[in-house]
């Protein structure tokens, strides 16, 4: 008997394997494919904040999204950054103010434990990248988003990749935009560099034409500042 | 002798330290070129630093004040004729949505330094001057700011309008 389980698990284990890798690698050219069916209800939105400029950044995409289009709105913030959700929830409340109703349900403030901070050593990263995808995995399985709105720094990558991962799986479809930040003129952060290598972003936008030229995926729209 | 114009010189290092920035500023040889240049008071953001300036105040130099933080830094730039800025993309931007004069300062301490990046390139567009702290001076004794050009500022419409038609929305 446990001959025959070992021989069933020979067989299954390679076709599980080969069905995973398929689904994987369909995955991977799915994302970056526009959608081919009209959308026409809200989308169910992860805004991820990155701090400082990032926000500022940002805030400037949120502003100028369709409320009607991207909604709920789930803004998710490093753990050691206050600043960020404050802004979101001004922004907000000054939306419930101007009469566009039930924003107040539809506005949501999460944090994040971050995976490194500004001068962290790349060895110690490790362990805490590790520890934000964790709590990365479960807020993405949490929140379920369809739509992903990131610039970096790291607190992003780890949602992308396991909001990826919710695909591979079949738990749900999102599609990730990563426009990188516009104080990136010769070269991409790290975070970007990585969603673009892994080909995780659906769009990847660039700020200046330079960099464009350089990473040929990317997409120029304009300067946000 | 009250109703001579103020022309003050606003520095900001945001929330940062950069003690070299603040230790330039306050040496003789840039206190001299803002004089020379026709600027009377000389207002300083220090941040975290630790370096302190001095306090100097009469009418034949330049007066020096100086804080770590205030919630009125927009204002700081509103009043200031002349912003000397750290490398941060925010008070950059800031900045030139105000209209004023910039000076961006790198810190050439900074472990992973793509801050110069934004700043050369904004320079070489002519919307700002660029500088280190130890040719801060000599940038001030040879600027002429009549050569900055205004900076547009831009928005997300074309990102927003790509990001709708990815996702299957009709146009607007």
């Amino acid at each position: 008997m446990g001959h025959d389980d070992l021989a069933a698990a020979c067989y299954a284990l390679p076709v599980l394997v080969a069905l995973f890798t398929v689904r994987f690698f369909y995955v991977l050219w799915r994302s970056g494919q526009p959608s081919s069916r009209p959308q026409a209800a809200g989308l169910r939105c992860l805004i991820v904040l990155g701090s400082g400029g990032h926000t500022a950044e940002m805030m400037n995409i949120v502003t100028t999204l369709q409320k009607d289009r991207f909604t709920p709105r789930y803004y998710v913030a490093a753990l050691t950054d206050n600043m960020s959700l404050q802004k979101a929830q001004v922004y907000e409340e000054s939306l419930i103010q101007s009469g566009e109703k039930k924003t107040v349900e539809n506005a949501h403030f999460m944090q994040i434990y971050r995976s490194r901070e500004v001068g962290q050593s790349y060895i110690t990263s490790i362990a805490t990248t590790l520890l934000a995808t964790l709590h990365a995995m479960w807020l993405v399985i949490r929140i379920r988003p369809q739509v992903i709105f990131c610039n970096g720094p790291g607190t992003c990558f780890p949602l992308c990749v396991s909001a990826f991962l919710l695909k591979v799986f079949g738990l749900g479809w999102s599609s990730i935009f990563y426009i990188e930040s516009i104080a990136r003129v010769k070269k991409l952060s790290l975070s970007g560099l990585l969603l673009y290598k892994l080909r995780i972003a659906d769009q990847f936008f660039v700020q200046w034409p330079q960099l464009q030229q350089k990473y040929p995926r990317a997409c120029y729209a304009g300067r946000l500042m | 002798m009250a109703d001579r114009e103020r022309r003050t010189v606003f520095v900001t290092v945001g929330t940062t330290c950069f003690d070299a920035l603040v230790m330039a500023v306050d040496s003789p040889e840039v206190k001299k070129a803002l004089l020379q240049k026709g600027y009377t008071d000389l207002l300083i953001q220090m941040g975290r630093g630790t370096y302190v300036p001095s306090k100097v105040s009469g009418d034949a130099s330049l007066q020096v004040d100086h804080f770590t933080f205030s919630p009125s830094i927009a204002e700081n730039m509103r009043t200031a004729s002349l912003v000397i800025s750290h490398a941060g993309s925010g008070s950059i931007f800031e900045t030139l949505r105000l209209g004023k004069p910039l000076i961006v300062v790198v810190n050439e301490d900074l472990m992973d330094n793509h801050q110069s990046e934004l700043a050369e390139e904004l320079a070489e567009r002519k919307h700002l001057l660029c500088a280190r702290p130890q040719t801060l001076g000599e940038t001030i004794r040879a600027m002429d700011l009549g050569t900055l050009i205004p900076y547009v500022p831009g928005d997300a419409k074309t990102v927003v309008t790509l990001i709708n038609k990815f996702l299957g929305f009709p146009d607007d």
